[in-house]
């Protein structure tokens, strides 16, 4: 409001400016220290030299990124061919974490649909219900997926039980176990911004729908999915980008072979046998990877003839 | 139950119950085809509710209805050949005009170019051609609801239901589309259900009202009936103005029944409401159906002290006491021949009730 009477009116306009400056002044320190200098930080470690035992040498180097993309073969002394160890973890991780937005959409979508025609009255409850899981730390609700899909965990013993197998599912150390994992992890950011957009929606319009001889499935493709579509793309951007840097899914339930980028990032900082600028290059690139992406999302977005609403 | 099927809707002693609360009490009622219907009263009175019922978007609790013939209670709405205009026209937000229109067409098999065609002919039947690329979002009030009509109208429906589709208008703009309304059903000839709280809007459209009040039908009939000879204490409030009196018969002859007013005096009217002597009823006289003059001219007339003269323009409105402090309105109309029945305040008037303008009501 400030900003339209400030171009109305010179004189006023300066004063509001200063205030607004000023009460800006939170948001814009809040944004610089604790997301442009790590960011920042990042950047510039990624082009120094690894110290033997963790941290680094002030040493300009592009080692990092040539370890990244580059085979040198054994003695490091051939000339540089395409890398693919860390490029297949990428692609791994972006396949892992894709995989477990579609699965956290298809579950989360029904559900939210579900809780935002419910009475007005009960939807807070259930948004609890979805929420409450999300108390305890996700360590811990990580090991206990792990308890839960081991081999003498509960879930093979229920299916032993009932006599459905008669040797325990290898779950555990598994790409399915991952997948469920990350699922598990993020699925109320798929439920919760869908949610809030299948609340907003106008079924006056499906009923129209109907009323023109559309299907319920019909209804649901071309009148429903189309208006809530900016909390479907909330939903899947807040559950893919956490998923592919997360680590402690592929860690504790996908074992050493379902290696995924935050493992990665995270082994180059731990302890003393750490790379940190190859850590920070990873870094980098991850969030080069995740920019793009969402580059691509905005551009959409902003097209006029895709706007739902 | 034999039915029938040259009725465009028959209602046969549908009921809607919500839990405990009743919506609809046992209404039974046939619209003929072709015909502009409408159904009347305040909100809450189950007039929506009924038409949602026909549209297929509230399940019947008990009773059936019948489109030309055929049982129809039990379809889904997209089984049901019969199309709404909603109150708030319910358009697709992310589809232009002409998407809109042709939504209904394409979904009854048609193939794309031939449901544009068909919607490109009907936007010109509502004057909207010049609009098809825009989205609903960039026209006004008054385009909206004619898109919403357009769409409507668009699948060729058997009978087209509009639930207060004019309500969102302001008043120059509804009058015009009142008969716009009227025109496009006689073009068409297809069957209008139409839904109001609004008498005016009743009176102008109709071929014939349904008033409703509390979950049940009043009165049926066409605009004049319902005007002239009110079924109830209720129809003859809700529709118009009117000065209702309660009355107790003092005697009556076949056609005719002298009905005394609280405060003593008498006046004929007519007796067919089934009424005995002695018995009360309420009077409902309309204000425009008396006059005063400054001399007695009839010896029925009966005396009153204007209070107050309220100009309304095409009218005067004169409020009167009369024996001990009754009120009651007289309508004058304006005429360029002077108001020479209107009387300043405090001037004793005789006031004349035209002959069968007092209508007796047992309820």
């Amino acid at each position: 409001m400030a900003g339209g009477t400030a171009q109305d009116n010179g004189t006023q306009g300066d004063t509001y400016k200063e205030v607004r400056d000023w009460l800006l002044a939170p948001a814009w320190v809040t944004l610089i220290v604790l997301v442009l200098l790590p960011v920042l930080l990042m950047l510039v470690y990624s082009f120094l030299t690894k110290e033997f035992r963790g941290g680094v040498i002030w040493e300009f180097s592009f080692a990092a990124y040539e370890q990244f993309f580059c085979d040198r073969g054994l003695f490091g002394d051939e000339p540089c061919a395409i890398e693919w160890t860390y490029i297949n973890i990428f692609w791994r991780s972006i396949w892992q974490a894709g995989l477990a937005t579609i699965l956290s959409l298809l579950i989360g979508f029904p559900t939210a649909y579900f809780i935002a025609t419910r009475p007005a009255h009960v939807r807070p409850l259930w948004v609890f219900l979805i929420t409450i899981p999300y108390w305890v730390n996700l360590l811990i609700r990580t090991v206990s997926m792990r308890f839960m899909l081991r081999e003498e965990g509960p879930i093979n013993n229920a299916l032993m039980w009932s006599g459905l197998i008669d040797n325990p599912l290898q779950m555990i150390n598994t790409n399915f176990a991952v997948q469920i994992g990350l699922f598990y992890s993020y699925l109320p950011f798929m439920v919760l911004p869908i949610y809030a957009a299948v609340e907003r929606y106008n079924f006056t319009l499906s009923e129209a729908a109907s009323d023109l001889y559309a299907s319920k499935w019909t209804t649901l493709r071309r009148i429903v999915l189309p208006a809530v579509r900016p909390g479907v793309i909330a939903g899947c951007i807040l559950v893919f980008v956490p998923s592919l840097g997360a680590f402690l899914a592929p860690d504790l339930l996908g074992g050493a072979k379902n290696f995924m980028i935050g493992s990665l990032i995270e082994e180059q900082f731990k302890g003393n046998a750490g790379n940190w600028p190859f850590g920070a290059a990873a870094s980098m690139i991850l969030l080069t990877l995740v920019l793009v992406i969402l580059t691509l999302y905005a551009r959409q977005q902003a097209r006029p003839d895709k706007g739902a609403r | 139950m034999s039915q029938d099927s040259t009725n465009a809707i028959d209602v046969r002693q549908a009921v809607k119950r919500y839990g405990d609360f009743t919506a609809l009490k046992t209404i039974s009622l046939s619209i003929h085809d072709n015909e502009f219907f409408t159904l009347l009263g305040p909100s809450g009175c189950g007039k929506t509710t009924l038409l949602r019922m026909i549209g297929g978007f509230e399940d019947v609790t008990e009773g059936e209805i019948f489109l030309y013939g055929q049982e129809i209670e039990s379809l889904p709405p997209n089984k049901r050949p019969v199309n709404t205009v909603f109150q708030n026209y319910a358009l697709f937000p992310h589809m232009n005009v002409l998407d809109n229109v042709s939504f209904g067409l394409e979904m009854l098999g048609k193939s794309k170019p031939e449901a544009r065609q068909r919607a490109g002919e009907i936007l010109e039947l509502v004057q909207l051609s010049d609009f098809a690329a825009r989205k609903p979002a960039q026209l006004s009030g008054g385009q909206q609801q004619r898109v919403a009509l357009a769409r409507a109208l668009a699948p060729q429906p058997k009978v087209l239901l509009l639930d207060e589709p004019l309500s969102a208008l302001d008043l120059k703009l509804r009058k015009a589309m009142q008969l716009e309304l009227k025109h496009l059903q006689r073009e068409t000839g297809i069957t209008f259900i139409f839904v109001t709280h609004d008498q005016d809007e009743a009176l102008t459209m109709s071929d014939r009202i349904a008033v409703m009040s509390a979950g049940e039908l009043q009165q049926l009939g066409d605009a004049r009936d319902i005007y002239e000879k009110p079924a109830n204490r209720f129809v003859a409030d809700f529709i118009g103005e009117t000065n209702l009196i309660d009355v107790t018969i003092k005697s009556q002859d076949g056609q005719r029944a002298l009905c005394e007013f609280p405060n003593g005096l008498t006046l004929t009217c007519d007796a067919r409401a089934g009424l005995e002597d002695g018995q009360t009823g309420h009077m409902s006289i309309r204000p425009e159906r008396m006059k005063l003059h400054a001399a007695q001219v009839n010896p029925e007339n009966f005396t009153g002290r204007v209070v107050e003269n309220v100009y309304a323009g095409t009218h005067v409105q004169s409020i009167l006491h009369l024996k001990d402090d009754m009120k009651l309105t007289v309508r004058t109309q304006n005429s360029d021949l002077g108001n020479s029945m209107v009387f300043e305040p405090g001037t004793e008037v005789f006031v004349d009730v035209e002959r069968g303008a007092a209508r007796l009501m047992a309820h």
